[in-house]
């Protein structure tokens, strides 16, 4: 085992199981959220979103609407002058420029909720009366709503192009014909994952002010990525940065979805701009089902080529995902990122995946944790356990012999095309066979795999493993400012967000142990665009690892400017002085405590840039018991071992690692944005869209290892915050085929509803 | 999802309620325990100018139990049923239907005289007023009257009752000691509504034949149903193995269930059966103990 390459400190808290800050005021119900904060004469905003998913505007009539009680405007595209902004990509590549999404429909809809109108009114709810007052002339186009029907270019949602495919990703690696015509086994399948939201419970909410005096745009409601929001709103207003600022409360969840750029964003600030009034709006569930990112929507053609003793030894075919009718600013992550990660842990020479970008009549797609991992990982390993049974190899030994080891590291993973800044990427560091080893001793595998196919009163027993690597510690930069406060307390103000992970928590301890002082002196500010020059945000699994880091920096800097201080008061030079536990010391016994040297205002800026990401890795091991009767399938074990580098705090890592896991459940099981025929979404609130509830999967166990530090960072930590999702849609179907093994059931499609289940289960019964 | 505007009265007396219905000339609906309206209000389903809370009725409230049976106000909670430790012993079918009501925060709030009203084709209660022969006393501008479980439900949401009346009570008659019976229904997740379920009861002769038999099924219909075609493969026989199959059998065979996002309809017309057999197994381990 390699020694962590921390600095040693006498502080231990990085490591340590530690409660979590922030929950001392959720607990007591002191979080404060958008909604907990009104401004005096505020308007309330509410959307008219287009009831048809595809369509010419002819004419939009808002007279009625405002002719109601208590409405004061109603804004349309015609209120915009010029040229209807477009929302930037955080990811451009040279393709999608014609497919950025409006902020708001002028001339065409294109899916179903895309916002027409805004009503300003004195409350919510007049604003919500309001709504029925407008009506749209809308004339139908024919509805793109899978992918199939978009690549056939049946109708065009952007005519100035002439096709429906916004990019078509190309991950490559090694000789990938050469590889399949050597195989000794090839096994080809189509297999999907359903059209699904992040669904923080928290829905989006903005309250825009504009200080018309000093010319000052400020958002409140900031959450993910307040930065870069900032500077898109600025350009969009054609203002200066500086003259735009990003609020951030209390986040209720992120999940990838909330925090990115919408038309709302833009539509909120812009009526606080004209009216100059303060302008609020909370999302409803309604709305936020059909409005916030989608995402998950993916299909693939792929086949696995292997030697006949279970060796991987290439990759190819395609994958379509659905992304509905813009691209947003993230849109194409999960595209370009199923491409490159599908082949995730394993060691696999040749690679050819297309990834087609389809544009269809649906809500826009962007991220969801774990995106175009978790779908990636769902095909490759429904592929790899057909392929065990196919080549006779043991579903344990197929993966062991593929998993990369240590004297491999970095590996190098498949370069994926048009590049979007990072068309090539390595696993890390690592040793994968430890934590495959770890999981199968810590599920009792050997027991357990008694049970595979066996009915037990009335209940098919299944088990199944698969594995995973999951991408963290998004670059490029974070920043974090450190000021040493009259009392000798420690103000942090961290570029990070905070969406609901504990970042609070984790710079706190992480400050705590550099600075040897403890945690309850330190103080983290965070999210806002005010509190420091420029930062980034949480995103990609980075807080921990680039926030984390950037802490370091400060902290050190910080400890320069005290040794100086200090040296000074003492008459000596710095270089005699010795700091221990907030205190510089001399060797004659001498000393000054941090808090006396308060007077000299210490402030530093302290940094972290790095472009190379992290690999967390690991496996999961899933019992599940299927009722043939009723098609449920009740989760008896689920097991998750992963390698995170460096722990910094077990009880937030593992409540990471957990609630990922069960949101995958959801995935697998509940969790499905269904459309009709014409583009019309059928799930309007959470009776239609079944997310996991706290009595649904009451074991979830997770281990967590730091036997391999990531080379890339100081903490030696990697990104945590996605892996416990990335492996459920896989390992769970896999457990359920290896329940229904009797009935030669093999799952191609999520989620596992009872109905599809049981219908499973008598197609089989026909068939035989 | 903001309520509409709407007025709000919650009368002392039953007359005053009715009163306020009438003069609200369908627009006016009664409040109960509100777990159905206010959601449906608040998607703009339904915009009611008047609500007439009828919290504050005493007449709506109390269970009463006697050698005729169980009479339970309409104002009645499920908490309420469930707390009762007599209606486990004279109505067993009742509270063992009603531990499938939602979730804890809705069954504190939820009534069954709401329930009914409501008519709800996925909710307990209707299916179990069907199975067991309740009848629902209501109230209007014409008087009283007293309505057959069979009459009340009229479809999807609606029901036999005219726009100014209200639920006061339903009666169920008295549970015979020989009866067996069980309620089964399966959701997506605990408390969601079922994608199907059952409600079964019979009286065991002295020869252990089934006799009386009736059986309502849930969430299968614009309706709770009564499946006439199971209840007479099950009438006067002894609930073995085969009886149970048999009536399994004939409960999938009768029902014409919808498809919808949950659940095709194939498979709630083969879930319908299922279950019946699993409540039927359970009735009869019941009776042999």
């Amino acid at each position: 085992m390699k020694p962590h390459h921390g600095a040693h400190t006498s502080n231990t808290y990085i490591g340590a199981h530690i409660e979590r800050v922030e929950d001392y005021r959720f607990l007591r119900g002191e979080g404060k959220y958008l909604d907990d904060i009104s401004r005096e004469g505020q308007w309330h905003a509410a959307f008219v979103r287009s009831q048809i998913a595809h369509g010419v505007i002819r004419s939009i009539d808002v007279s009625k609407a405002l002719a109601m009680p208590g409405v004061r405007a109603v804004i349309t595209a015609a209120d915009i002058e010029g040229d209807i902004p477009t929302i930037p990509f955080r990811r451009p590549n040279p393709t999608i420029g014609p497919y950025a999404q409006p902020i708001i429909a002028r001339d065409k809809v294109r899916y179903f909720g895309e916002p027409i109108a805004m009503i300003l009114a004195d409350s919510p709810e007049l604003a919500e009366d309001a709504l029925q007052g407008v009506t749209a002339d809308i004339e139908q186009l024919p509805v793109i709503i899978d992918c199939k029907s978009a690549m056939a270019d049946k109708s065009l949602l952007f005519d100035v192009t002439g096709s429906n495919l916004a990019s078509i990703f190309n991950a490559d690696k090694g000789d990938v014909d050469a590889a399949f015509a050597a195989a000794d086994f090839i096994i080809r399948d189509q297999l999907s994952t359903q059209r699904q939201t992040a669904l923080p419970m928290e829905t989006r909410g903005l309250l825009a002010e504009w200080d018309a005096k000093n010319g000052k745009l400020t958002v409140s409601g900031a959450a993910k990525l307040p930065f870069f929001n900032r500077s898109t709103m600025a350009a969009m207003m054609n203002l200066p940065e500086t003259a735009v600022d990003y609020i951030e409360l209390d986040v209720g969840g992120g999940f990838g979805a909330r925090g990115e750029f919408y038309p709302e964003d833009f539509l909120v600030a812009f009526g606080a701009r004209k009216f100059d009034r303060p302008v609020k709006w909370i999302e409803d569930r309604r709305e936020h089902l059909m409005a916030i990112g989608h995402s998950r929507e993916a299909s693939c053609d792929v086949e696995l080529a292997f030697s006949k003793d279970g060796v991987m030894l290439g990759m190819r075919g395609d994958l379509f995902l659905n992304i509905g009718a813009y691209v947003r600013p993230n849109g194409m992550t999960p595209v370009r990122n199923a491409a490159q990660f599908m082949s995730g842990p394993y060691r696999m020479p040749a690679i050819h995946i297309a990834a087609y970008a389809c544009v269809t009549n649906k809500t826009p797609a962007g991220t969801y944790r774990g995106p175009g991992r978790y779908e990636g990982n769902f095909f490759i390993e429904r592929l790899i356990d057909q392929a065990a049974a196919g080549l006779g190899v043991d579903r344990l030994e197929i993966r062991r012999r593929n998993l990369l080891t240590h004297e491999e590291m970095p590996y190098s993973l498949a370069t994926v095309l048009p590049s979007d800044g990072r068309a090539d990427t390595q696993c890390d560091s690592g040793d994968y066979r430890v934590c495959f080893d770890a999981c199968v001793q810590e599920a009792n595998w050997a027991e357990k795999s008694k049970l595979q196919g066996k009915l037990i009163d009335g209940r098919y027993h299944g088990v199944a493993i698969g594995c995973f690597i999951e991408g963290g510690a998004s670059g490029p930069q974070e920043n974090a400012r450190m000021v040493l406060e009259k009392n000798g307390d420690i103000s942090l103000f961290a570029g990070s967000s905070g969406i609901g992970q504990g970042i609070e928590t984790i710079l706190a301890q992480i400050a705590a142990d550099y600075l040897e002082i403890p945690m309850e002196r330190i103080t983290v500010f965070h999210g806002s665009t005010n509190l420091l020059k420029q930062g980034w945000g949480s995103y990609g699994s980075r807080a921990t690892v680039m926030g984390g880091s950037a802490v370091i920096d400060a902290c050190k800097k910080l400890l320069a400017l005290f040794r100086i201080s200090a040296a000074k008061r003492l008459g000596v030079e710095p270089d005699a002085i010795t700091i221990a536990e907030g205190v510089a010391r001399l060797a004659d016994g001498r000393s000054v405590p941090l808090a006396e040297v308060a007077s000299d205002h210490l402030e530093v800026d302290g940094s972290f840039k790095n472009q190379t990401p992290t690999y967390t890795y690991g496996s999961a091991f899933a019992h599940v018991a299927v009722d043939p009767g009723t098609g449920h399938v009740d989760v008896v074990d689920y097991v998750v071992v992963d390698d995170v580098g460096r722990i910094i705090n077990s009880m937030t890592l593992h409540g990471q690692v957990m609630g990922a896991a069960v949101q995958g459940f959801g995935s697998v099981f509940t969790e499905e944005l269904i459309y009709n025929d014409e583009g019309q979404l059928l799930v309007g609130s959470l009776a239609d869209y079944l997310i996991p509830t706290a009595s649904d999967y009451p074991v979830v166990r997770c281990v967590s290892m730091e036997q391999f530090p990531s080379p890339t960072n100081p903490l030696g930590a990697k990104g945590a915050g996605e892996g416990g999702i990335i492996p459920v849609g896989g390992v769970v179907t896999n457990a359920v085929a290896n329940a229904l093994s009797s009935f030669g059931v093999q799952p191609k499609t999520l989620p596992l509803t009872p109905s599809r289940v049981w219908e499973m289960i008598e197609d089989a019964r026909v068939r035989a | 999802m903001k309520l509409p505007q709407f007025d709000y009265q919650a009368p002392a007396s039953l007359s005053e309620a009715v009163a306020l219905l009438m003069a609200g000339n369908g627009d006016a609906r009664p409040l109960s325990g509100g777990q159905s309206i206010l959601p449906i209000m608040a998607f703009r389903l339904a915009e009611p100018s008047l609500l007439v809370d009828l919290r504050n009725i005493p007449d709506l409230r109390g269970i009463e139990i006697s050698a005729a049976g169980v009479r339970i106000g309409a104002m009645v909670r499920w908490r309420d049923i469930l707390d009762n430790a007599q209606l486990k012993v004279v109505l067993p079918l009742l509270p063992e239907a009603i531990e499938h009501v939602a979730h804890y925060q809705v069954r504190n709030r939820g009534t069954i005289g709401g329930s009914l009203a409501h008519a709800d084709p996925a909710s307990e209660m209707p299916a179990v007023a069907l199975a067991l022969d309740a009848v629902i006393e209501v109230v209007g501008a014409k008087g009283k009257r007293d309505i057959a479980a069979g009459d009340l439900f009229t479809g999807s949401l609606s029901t036999s009752l005219s726009h100014d009346e209200i639920i006061v009570a339903v009666r169920f008659p008295a549970w015979p000691a020989a009866r067996a019976y069980a309620f089964e229904e399966f959701a997506r997740r605990r408390g969601d509504f079922a994608l199907a379920g059952v409600a079964a009861c019979y009286d065991v002769d002295a020869q252990g034949r089934a006799k009386n038999v009736r059986v309502s099924a849930l969430s299968i219909a614009d309706t709770p149903i009564r499946l006439k075609a199971a209840e007479a493969a099950m009438e006067g026989r002894v609930m073995d193995a085969d009886a149970i199959k048999a009536a399994s059998a004939a409960a999938s065979a009768e029902v014409d269930p919808a498809g919808d996002i949950h659940a095709s309809a194939r498979y709630r017309k083969a879930l319908v059966g299922t279950l019946l057999g699993r409540a039927l197994t359970r009735a009869a381990a019941r009776t042999a103990r």
